[in-house]
């Protein structure tokens, strides 16, 4: 059983899904998403392998997880058969068009367990690229009326990105011990790295990873792109795909640089801070639902980032729950939001008003997201920002404080939204708008489970995520500053 | 090796030839003498079919024998063709192309007027001569001849052991293309413009080449590189003739690859000429150039190259990011892919600057994943019709994707390849180059290659979303069905580039083998 390549197995099922969907003779088109579903729900094991793939270059196709790999790869796996379901009626007519969206989310599937799983740097490269495209044509040719605009934005800050980081992929083998599996990500940690070139060569990643991510300031590409996306597309960007840059910021950034992490943490703090509050503040600002809830994920994000560069074991293990927790409350908060668009025909927050008459356990969900979104103790959230708050409070206390602001703009921004939006005298225009399907039920259940789950009992996940991060920092080398309070840091390592 | 050296031997020696290695040239020379025969004697009924024929059995035959050669590598016929691991590579490559190219030339499409080439290149354009060519059906056959004798040319030119073989060389492959661009069915005028262009400018470089050669034959006695390359080691004192030398031969191979200065025919002839003669000379004239700037370099002036290697840098930086520049406003497709070619001779370069071993086989490498997809996407190119005549206007390509998904999936992909995503033969090609670059001491090259290649990819994606995301205008522009000629060139170059992108090792485990240079 160990032999068995169980991984590439579970990665190939959503691809070997995407081509019995997008090939489906056109007696059985009319059961393409229900094959769909059927593919995107796939369990998981945990166990590596490792193939030559091109010599030449120093590259094998090795994958393995570990746990920050694991309940991220755990996550996507859940999202994307939540994701399907959700875009049962995204394209209602059966046909080719119908068959190729759900191929193309399966596609991506594959691609980022792939992404997650690779143990190679350059394996990792080959689907961080490669991801792009289903996700190019999902929302080109998918989405709504600034497709093209955003689909395009979307890819070229992406590419760039990427082809920047292909520059200190290149110099990184080249300073390792070369060879034929000299791509490892095993073989490129704890090398003695010339300082100046450690440095260019976490740049050119941390690049790559900031636009992914998106970190202020390079964040642009994704209020176009989550917007005009369809929602199913949008929880995938956001919820899966951005981890790929907190992810690598993790993997890559600390484990590999840790010198250069260390000299350039502080100016990533700041960043980081400033698109907490950006982010927040934009939030608020916004009238369309699809974008606020963009902007939340800016200022999430910065969250993560915050956890990762604070580098103390709680810190970081808080955000790498938080990358989990922010997955599903994203994707919550995307999809209600689309039920609530389409009832009403417009993603205008002051056309709504008054909903929780007309639909009362949507509008119920809806506020459960937006708690869970504003990190309500209880709820998922609370516990991974409270432990990257703590941990970054051990190092960076003036950050700790500003980014705790962050909390405050959320408890303006879901809230406010939720008074204009379900608040107020019934709506005549929404008279007779029926509440939540059978199927939408099954789309949010999963999610807001997942909500409660993780917010009671979060020793499970942070006991897998614990070692991966104490492997982590044990590489960069930073052990957790002596707590000055005893009782800040106590309650939370646990 | 080198059997005689510089000076004036009294007595006749009689050269050897090793007929194992210059096989491949003796088959297709053979083979194109034999298509001026075909044009001369056989019936017009049976000249296209006897046409096609010949050429094809020829590129085989030539194919098989490059695959013999390879126990008989050397130096051959006095030094001056010398059959070494990229000679081998180059010509093996060369001929492939040249099959698909062949097969892309010999499209007809079944029907009159739709053919890529004119009717009768002797007529004047818009003449009753022309019209009543046109109107008794006859097809230009004369093309395959000449692509043969292009051909040959080509695998002579990488594998020249002196610089007057070279040059002959150059001469050779370039002449039958001067006409090949003039013979294009659409647009007669712009074709035989793009031919006049292409045959100044070239005749032009030619002279920059022979003239840099007088001056190194001033430097070293010899045309010899093996000589020339002794030379430098052991000269002192004739810097003068040597650097000016170097730059002016290389002003003349640059001008086939389409470097940056020398780059202004690139549009107008890749434009002007009959599509799928535009592939053949995209891809196969590229490898058979950069071939010979290899040997040039890396067997002949390498010992020099602190004197010149900092202007080789400049043209490679220009190249990349002027080609990819100027595709952004180009509106044609054909210009579009000229000046994406263009881009690409400028990663080539950076490989070729690494000045490694490495480097060779990362430019090796390169060159058959760009041949092949490029000769693939002119020949979509030539299938995608308006009216009869090909649609190479931008806007007429808006909504491909809904109405010939196969089609434009296909050209997308290819697209893709161009643009360097993984899992394409593009990206695995750059990847070599500018791993190449990166490990010896040209970092800076591959950085602005990679930022020049997200330019391009602009280019690219903007053709992706034409095609998949806007809605057709008008329903004239349709995708003619190609025969099996047309099909196959195509399926074969998306495989390539497909597997290339996906399990590159054998092919760059053979680059690696025959990157070595027989000095």
């Amino acid at each position: 059983m160990s032999d068995f390549p169980w991984l590439t197995t579970i990665g190939l099922i959503p691809a070997a899904g995407a081509l019995v969907v997008a090939f489906l003779p056109a007696s059985l088109a009319d059961k393409a998403r229900h094959i769909a579903l059927g593919f995107s729900v796939v369990a998981l094991f945990q166990f590596s392998e490792r193939h030559p793939w091109i010599e030449q270059f120093g590259v094998s196709y090795a994958v393995g997880v570990d746990g920050i790999a694991l309940v991220l790869i755990v996550m996507a796996a859940v999202l994307v058969p939540v994701c399907v379901l959700a875009a049962w009626r995204d394209v209602p007519e059966v046909g080719k068009r119908q068959q190729a969206y759900f191929a193309l989310m399966l596609v991506l599937e594959t691609f980022m367990i792939g992404v997650f799983s690779a143990t190679d740097v350059f394996l990792f490269y080959v689907f961080f690229e490669a991801m792009l495209i289903p996700v190019y044509f999902l929302i080109g040719s998918y989405g709504g009326p600034r497709r093209q605009y955003a689909a395009v934005k979307f890819l070229l800050y992406s590419l760039l990105g990427g082809l920047v980081m292909l520059v200190a992929v290149i110099a990184l083998y080249q300073h390792g011990p070369g060879g034929a599996d000299g791509f490892l990500i095993e073989k490129l940690t704890a090398l003695q790295l010339d300082q100046t070139a450690g440095r260019l060569m976490f740049a050119g990643f941390f690049f790559a990873f900031a636009v992914k991510a998106p970190m202020w300031p390079v964040h642009t590409w994704l209020p176009d792109a989550a917007t005009e996306a369809r929602p199913a597309t949008a929880v995938l960007l956001v919820g899966v795909l951005d981890k790929v840059g907190t992810y690598g910021m993790i993997r890559f950034c600390l484990q590999m640089f840790p010198e250069a992490s260390k000299w350039a943490a502080p100016a990533i703090i700041v960043l980081a801070v400033t698109s907490v509050l950006y982010g927040g503040l934009l939030a608020i600002g916004q009238t369309d639902i699809m974008r606020l809830i963009a902007y939340t994920s800016v200022s999430h994000f910065g969250f993560i980032v915050l956890g990762i560069f604070a580098m103390t074991s709680v810190g970081t293990a808080g955000s790498a729950l938080y990358m989990v927790n922010h997955g599903f409350t994203t994707a919550a908060l995307f999809l209600v939001a689309a039920m609530l668009v389409r009832r009403r025909g417009s993603k205008r927050i002051p056309d709504f008003g008054g909903w929780q008459r007309v639909t009362p356990v949507l509008a119920g969900v809806f506020l459960i997201s937006g708690l869970s979104a504003l990190a309500l103790p209880g709820l998922n959230s609370f516990v991974s920002e409270f432990l990257v708050l703590v941990g970054t409070f051990q190092r960076y206390r003036i950050a700790a404080v500003l980014a705790t602001g962050g909390i405050i703009l959320a408890a303006l921004y879901i809230l406010l939204t939720y008074q204009k939006m379900m608040t107020g005298p019934k709506p005549e225009a929404a008279a007779g708008t029926a509440d939540l399907s059978h199927r939408e039920k099954w789309v949010v259940a999963p999610l807001i489970a997942a909500f409660i789950v993780l917010g009671l009992f979060p020793k499970p996940a942070l006991d897998v995520i614990n070692p991966a991060v104490a492997r982590t920092l044990y590489y960069v080398g930073v052990t957790d500053p002596a707590p000055t309070d005893p009782g800040t840091a106590e309650g939370a390592v646990k | 090796m080198i059997a005689s050296l510089s000076g004036l031997t009294t007595e006749f020696v009689v050269t050897k030839i090793n007929y194992g290695a210059v096989l491949p040239m003796l088959i297709v020379f053979g083979a194109a003498m034999t298509g001026v025969l075909v044009e001369a004697f056989a019936p017009r009924a049976t000249r296209y079919a006897a046409q096609v024929g010949v050429a094809l059995v020829g590129l085989v035959a030539a194919l098989a024998a490059v695959g013999l050669g390879v126990g008989h590598q050397g130096s051959t016929l006095a030094g001056a063709v010398v059959v070494d691991g990229p000679a081998l590579f180059l010509q093996g490559t060369i001929l492939a192309l040249s099959v698909l190219s062949v097969l892309a030339m010999a499209e007809r499409y079944d029907g009159v007027g739709v053919d890529a080439f004119t009717a009768q290149g002797g007529s004047v354009p818009g003449s009753v001569q022309e019209a009543a060519a046109v109107r008794a059906g006859v097809t230009t056959t004369e093309v395959f001849p000449l692509t043969m004798f292009a051909v040959g040319g080509m695998l002579l030119f990488p594998a020249a052991g002196d610089l007057l073989t070279m040059f002959v060389a150059l001469e050779v492959l370039s002449l039958p293309l001067y006409i090949l661009s003039g013979l294009a069915s659409r647009r007669r005028l712009l074709s035989q413009e793009a031919s006049l262009k292409y045959f100044l400018l070239g005749a032009f470089s030619s002279t920059f080449f022979l003239f840099g050669s007088a001056l190194l034959y001033g430097y070293s006695g010899s045309m010899d590189l093996g000589v020339i390359a002794h030379a430098i080691g052991t000269q002192s004192g004739m810097d003068g003739l040597l650097v000016p030398g170097v730059l002016l031969v290389l002003v003349g191979l640059l001008f086939k690859t389409g470097a940056v200065p020398f780059h202004s025919w690139i549009p107008d002839v890749y434009q002007g000429a009959p599509t799928p003669v535009t592939g053949f000379m995209a891809a196969c004239t590229k490898v058979a150039a950069f071939g010979a700037i290899l040997r040039f370099v890396y067997v002949g002036v390498a010992d020099s190259r602190w004197d010149w290697a900092p202007e080789l840098w400049a043209v490679a930086i220009a190249t990349m990011v002027l080609g990819a520049v100027l595709a952004v406003t180009q509106t044609d497709i054909k210009r579009l892919l000229a000046y994406s070619s263009i881009a690409h001779a400028g990663f080539v370069l950076t490989g070729l600057l690494a000045f490694d071993k490495v480097g060779v086989s990362a430019v090796l490498f390169y060159v058959v994943a760009y041949g092949f997809a490029t000769i693939a996407a002119f020949a979509i190119v030539s299938m995608v019709r308006d009216g009869g005549s090909e649609a190479t206007h931008l806007t007429q390509w808006a909504g491909l994707g809904k109405n010939h998904p196969v089609v434009a999936g296909t050209f997308a992909f290819l697209l893709l390849a161009f643009g360097g995503i993984p899992l394409t033969s593009g990206f695995t090609a750059k990847f070599a180059v500018f791993s190449a670059a990166v490990g010896h001491g040209a970092t800076v090259l591959a950085v602005v290659g990679v930022l020049s290649s997200a330019i391009a990819a602009f280019v690219y994606v903007r053709i992706i979303v034409l095609m998949y995301f806007s809605e057709p205008v008008g329903d004239s522009v349709r995708v003619i069905s190609p025969s099996v000629f047309t099909t196959l060139a195509v399926s074969i170059g998306v495989l390539v580039t497909l597997v290339l992108g996906v399990a590159p090792a054998p092919l760059l485990d053979l680059a690696a083998r025959s990157a070595l240079f027989l000095r």
